[in-house]
């Protein structure tokens, strides 16, 4: 009887897994080349220590998901503070192919969505309604 | 192999003393420009801490799981020489990734920060260590108590979720931005299912011994628990991602299978509870302290994380230090707590009979429980400021919000220096005991 209800519950994973590859997130932009690039960036200089994407990293600085979309931010400022680093960030000394790419890859997470639920979202049962990009 | 096995687990215990001592380093370098403007930075520090802690797991579970799994099962000739060679690699594996970040050489993930060629090592490593486990399980003919099949699916879904770890390798993975983020955070959250698998198992096979009452592990309440925590494994990792738009379903799943688990591990250990003698308390009053700390800190982030299960109230707490104060709540208070419980019994700490040593041991172990206390509530009110005041005012300036956050965060690192202190004293207690052991242990005779 263990055995039936472990198999069980061993094919309901692989099958759940597999459903979610498939359909659970679909949608988003595809990555550029560049895009492809500033993700290796961002994993080699370790920048989910302090940052957050979706609220998922560190907690040292802001999350970055929709840095780029910011009409008081964006693209500029964003790549400003990468080159020069401020009190609390290091400058990591990328180069100028490097910083483009950082931004190629900011602005294709930015695409995927929102990072923030607006409270009109909230549904009666205490669970989210959240639009596709 | 029991000497290799004891000094497998003492490993685990410097691990556990270089997750703290960098707890420290990454807490002051938070707030380096107030204290040491040169110090190490705070993303150079970090990965220190989580791999660590992380490692400290891991080691300390499986080294326990093997064990024990030698005193049930025994070892047959091939499966007995392959466990030199996972403890080799394994080693092997967790030095070359703290010397990668000696050389600030990181490209992983989140959690998993070091060059992801290591992951080779790891894997190799773990593909022995199933080999050796599920080779001396398969040749017993004995029937299996609950804690073993804990173990058992803790080790094999460790396995697949290592895998889905790394399956951002395959560019298709990365096709979506939304996909990738849904796949690692299933993976790290069903990951943290497999482990507390493992030392779950680890708890309640600690529970037998003491109490000496084998049903404890043989019940239909110990099954049904372990298969809801199985559940709960496959299906609740959602939480991690409600803000990310995934399909509804997603959130729904998991929002429906919640956290119903630890409420059955709280009525285990208080059926456990009852069922001691005075006597036997007493007797094993060290590790039994630390089991019983455990079951209080399961109630307290049972409280929290069904909290935090909830989309609506997940909406403040997300990206915020409630998060981390649930994530420290579970792996210093339930899941060290239970290993070190473990380990305080396997190196006979509860027979020590020096007044010194006993009177040291609860020194450490109240500073560490109060001051755990302290640390968890700091963090929780850190993360609810944070999380009230970035709901009110989603485009204020993040330096702004986070000044009202900084005093409960030097709070926090204040208790977390106090921490450190008595964490330390319980691991130096039972390093010395490992050390005791090892030196005067005939291998010939223990193998």
């Amino acid at each position: 009887m263990v055995k039936r209800i472990f198999a069980v519950l061993l094919l309901a994973y692989i099958c759940y897994s597999a459903f979610i590859y498939a359909y659970g997130a679909e949608g988003g932009a595809k990555p550029t080349a560049d895009a492809v690039a500033g993700q290796s960036v961002w994993q080699s200089k370790n920048c989910q220590a302090c940052h957050q994407l979706y609220g998922l990293g560190g907690y040292m600085g802001p999350d970055l998901t929709n840095i780029i979309s910011d009409t008081i931010k964006g693209p500029v400022y964003a790549e400003a503070f990468i080159r020069s680093g401020t009190a609390r960030m290091p400058n990591f000394h990328l180069s100028d192919q490097e910083v483009k790419e950082l931004v190629a890859f900011l602005t294709w997470v930015d695409k995927s969505g929102k990072s923030r639920v607006p409270a009109e979202n909230v549904t009666w049962y205490g669970s989210y309604k959240i639009d596709k990009q | 192999m029991k000497t290799w096995y004891k000094l497998f687990i003492s490993f685990s215990l410097l691990l556990l003393l270089l997750c703290l001592s960098f707890g420290v380093i990454a807490a002051v370098s938070f707030f380096k420009d107030l204290y040491f403007p040169n110090m190490m930075s705070f993303e150079q520090a970090r990965p220190f801490h989580v791999s660590a802690a992380l490692f400290w797991i891991l080691t300390a579970a499986t080294g326990l799981i093997m064990y024990y799994k030698q005193e049930l099962f025994g070892d047959a000739p091939m499966y007995h020489k392959l466990s030199p060679f996972y403890i080799g690699t394994w080693v092997f594996a967790v030095a070359a990734i703290l010397l990668s970040y000696c050389f600030q050489q990181f490209g992983g993930r989140e959690y998993w920060e070091f060059p992801p060629v290591w992951n080779l090592l790891l894997l190799v490593a773990w593909v022995y260590l199933l080999i050796s486990f599920f080779g001396t399980l398969f040749r017993s003919g004995k029937e299996k108590p609950v804690y073993v099949w804990m173990w058992g699916t803790g080790l094999l879904f460790f396995l697949f979720t290592f895998t889905e770890q790394n399956l951002w390798h395959i560019a298709w993975f990365r096709e979506s931005f939304l996909k990738e983020m849904t796949i690692q955070w299933k993976s790290n959250g069903s990951m943290v299912g497999a482990w507390n698998q493992m030392v779950y198992g680890l708890g309640l096979f600690l529970m037998v011994k003491i109490s000496g009452d084998k049903e404890i592990a043989r019940s239909k309440k110990a099954y049904f628990s372990y298969f809801l925590g199985l559940t709960n494994l496959i299906f609740n990792w959602g939480h991690h991602i409600y803000n990310i738009p995934t399909a509804g379903w997603v959130r729904g799943v998991s929002y429906t299978i919640s956290m119903t688990e630890w409420v059955l591990v709280i009525s285990i250990i208080q059926g456990f509870k009852s069922k001691l003698t005075e006597q036997r308390k007493f007797k094993h009053l060290l590790s039994y302290r630390l089991l019983i700390a455990s079951e209080f800190w399961v109630f307290m982030n049972l409280l929290l994380a069904l909290l935090m299960s909830v989309p609506a109230i997940n909406r403040y707490t997300h990206g915020t230090h409630v998060t981390v104060a649930h994530a420290m709540g579970t792996t210093i208070g339930i899941n060290t707590m239970i290993l070190l419980a473990s380990i305080t019994f396997l190196f006979e700490a509860d027979k020590e009979k020096k007044p010194a040593y006993r009177r040291n041991f609860a020194i450490g172990f109240w500073i560490t429980q109060i001051s755990l206390f302290a640390f968890w509530v700091f963090l929780i009110a850190a993360g609810l400021i944070k999380g009230m005041k970035m709901t009110a005012s989603p485009s204020a300036p993040f330096t702004e919000l986070m000044q009202n956050v900084y005093p409960v965060l030097k709070l926090f690192m204040y208790s977390g220096f106090v921490l450190f202190a008595g964490m330390s004293v319980l691991v130096i207690q039972l390093l010395s005991k490992a050390a005791g052991q090892l030196s005067t242990t005939d291998d010939s005779a223990t193998n």
